[in-house]
């Protein structure tokens, strides 16, 4: 059964896609109180691309994202382990953490810290299997 | 050294990522497997002889400190287990690379089985109440995921049942782990190690028993088995033979951690111990009333988790080697049974025994590969069975538990009685060469990747056997660590 498209939902579903997108992106450098929320962030992230699953459907998520969920969720899983690996080479402790202070144009002092790409590596499992949800149960047929 | 520590854990999960990535690119996912758990398994082994050699290692994992961080601990009795362990995941894993129809075909088998067995390695190693929950979760994940792998009606209806029960289990779990943390502020095990004794004895039996719940769905003891027998023998052959071989184990051994560590009792338990008579003699009456290879097999990991129960319920020295020996000899045998039934199944295209016959006739290798752990798992000599029996009954005869013992002993003869019945059902008789469909056209009957690793296990479950003295040698020095919980703490904590 394809239901009757909405005119409304169509047009909103553009920029309010872009907004959450970059909402989910500060939440991922932001984190809900500092610092750094992979999760937070892919959940948005991955609400943006059920909005545009339900105004466009599973086409248009494809169009939208055109890596292979499994990809995008073995990339993020194998980021994020490495991460923990990474202190290692360092002689610390396996998932140990430092504080990072790195200046860059135009946008000053950026203070960080290494669990970074830990959470990056969060932000895209959480939008991998989201993708990999509507393939798999939101695709036709 | 303890960068080792985390590295069962951390590289099949690291392989789990990659072989993801290489979604629908087989080969490569085989290699990434293949590659992964030989150099998990090294790992496990470097830390056994480490441990043996050095005494337990403990890691602090982000470098926080025991109260506030999590601690991976890798005592002697974690590493048997992660040695064990690793070793089996190995073995499955070529087993079901050889095998055509329920193997790897699956896109999503290779990186859940890794997820699986990095689940199964944080559970052994974790020091941590709450972390012990995560891993289980990991591990339960994969496992509802490899249970329906292939999506057959069958499948996904008992999938549902082990998948309800499971969550069932896992929010009792979480709920005995928050009431913990109530009651001590702590979730760390060395911390509540020396907390609980500082607890009301009701508050504290009350949480021993809460616990004893959960792991119990997980190990399937008397009266929370029911379960199993329905879920296992629907999943694919390797899937079946590593969750037989394993996660009943991981429940097993949270029980024994948990048990030890935390509630210990001076004396034998009669709790535990009529948990055990009550679940050896449940599970094999169950097996004895099957006709199905998988189905019997299934009934007796339930029988035989009795008899691991009965060591910890001693809560002596000897009860818990003999009980660590069981451990080991079981996980071995009851993985080799669970491959050998794949191959009659494989070749036959069914399990059950009223339609099977010949087997031993057609593929005279196999049979042999199904007798010796038959065998073994009913405790005959000279076999590894028997040495881990004897133990538990001498463990059991120095505390005067006659009654229970007198219980093991007949469950025994029942065990060889079922197993007779799959000998007598499937292996004899006469061969009828139109019922053996899928026969590979050699004495095995199946392809050699199918045999080779199940021929493995059995020299392995025979090398247990041989060399029963010295690792019978390392099964006390684990008991011995078990017992003294302050050593355990000093560990985590620092002197």
């Amino acid at each position: 059964m394809k239901l009757s498209r909405s005119l409304i939902l169509d047009m909103s579903a553009g920029p309010v896609f872009h907004v959450a997108l970059l909402f989910s992106a500060f939440l991922l450098f932001r984190g809900h109180n500092a610092p750094g929320g992979g999760f937070i962030g892919g959940l948005v992230a991955g609400a943006a691309l059920v909005l545009r699953y339900v105004a466009g459907g599973a086409d248009e998520v494809h169009r939208t994202v055109r890596v292979a969920p499994e990809l995008m969720l073995g990339l993020g899983l194998a980021l994020a382990v490495l991460t923990g690996v990474a202190p290692w080479l360092v002689g610390d402790q396996f998932l140990e953490s430092a504080k990072l202070s790195v200046d860059l144009p135009l946008l000053g002092t950026v203070k960080t810290t290494t669990a970074l790409p830990f959470d990056i590596g969060v932000y895209f499992v959480v939008v991998g299997l989201v993708l990999a949800v509507l393939r798999t149960i939101g695709g036709e047929e | 050294m303890n960068v080792l520590v985390p590295l069962p854990v951390v590289l099949p999960l690291l392989a789990a990522a990659l072989s993801l990535a290489a979604y629908g690119r087989t080969t490569l996912q085989r290699a990434i497997g293949l590659v992964t758990m030989t150099a998990t398994c090294a790992a496990s082994a470097t830390l056994l002889t480490l441990v043996i050699r050095d005494g337990p290692m403990s890691a602090d994992l982000g470098g926080w400190g025991p109260s506030i961080g999590i601690v991976l601990v890798a005592d002697l009795f974690a590493v048997v287990m992660l040695a064990v362990s690793s070793a089996m995941v190995l073995a499955v894993l070529v087993y079901a690379i050889g095998s055509p129809a329920t193997g790897d075909s699956a896109a999503l088998f290779h990186p859940v089985y890794l997820v699986l067995a990095a689940g199964v390695s944080a559970s052994f190693l974790t020091g941590d109440l709450f972390n012990l929950f995560v891993a289980f979760e990991v591990m339960l994940s994969a496992s509802y995921v490899l249970m329906t792998l292939g999506g057959r009606a069958e499948q996904v209806r008992s999938g549902m049942t082990y998948v309800v029960v499971s969550l069932l289990a896992s929010t009792l779990f979480i709920t005995a782990v928050a009431l913990v943390y109530a009651a001590t502020g702590t979730v760390n095990l060395a911390e509540l190690a020396v907390r609980m004794p500082d607890l009301p004895p009701f508050v504290r039996d009350s949480l021993g028993l809460l616990l004893l719940v959960v792991f119990g769905i997980k190990a399937a003891i008397f009266p929370l088995f029911f379960w199993l027998p329905d879920s296992y023998p629907t999943a694919p052959t390797p899937v079946t033979a590593i969750f037989a071989g394993l996660l009943t184990k991981v429940g097993v051994y949270a029980i024994i951690r948990t048990q030890m560590l935390l509630f210990q009792s001076d004396g034998p338990s009669p709790l535990l111990l009529s948990i055990a008579g009550a679940t050896m003699l449940v599970g094999v009456l169950g097996a004895i009333a099957q006709d199905d290879i998988k189905r019997i097999l299934s009934f007796h990991i339930v029988s035989q988790i009795g008899y691991m129960i009965l060591g910890l319920g001693l809560f002596t020295v000897a009860g818990l080697a003999a009980s660590i020996f069981y451990i080991v000899h079981h996980i071995i045998v009851k993985t080799t049974l669970f491959l050998v039934g794949g191959i009659v199944e494989q070749a036959t295209g069914t399990g059950a025994l009223r339609r099977l016959s010949g087997v031993a006739t057609r593929m005279p290798v196999t049979a042999v590969l199904f007798l010796v752990p038959a065998l073994s798992l009913a405790g005959l000599p000279p076999f590894s069975g028997f040495v881990a029996k004897l133990g538990l009954v001498e463990a059991g005869l120095a505390e005067h538990r006659h009654v229970i013992i007198g219980v093991s002993l007949l469950v025994s003869l029942l065990t060889l009685f079922s197993m007779t019945k799959i000998w007598g059902g499937a292996f004899w008789g006469t061969a009828d060469e139109a019922a053996f469909v899928n026969a590979a056209p050699n004495r095995s009957g199946a392809p050699a990747l199918m045999i080779a690793p199940t021929a493995v296990l059995v020299a392995a479950s025979l090398a247990v056997a041989l060399a029963a003295g010295p690792l019978y040698g390392v099964a006390e020095s684990a008991a011995e660590s078990l017992i003294d919980a302050g050593a355990y703490v000093r560990l985590v904590t620092g002197p």
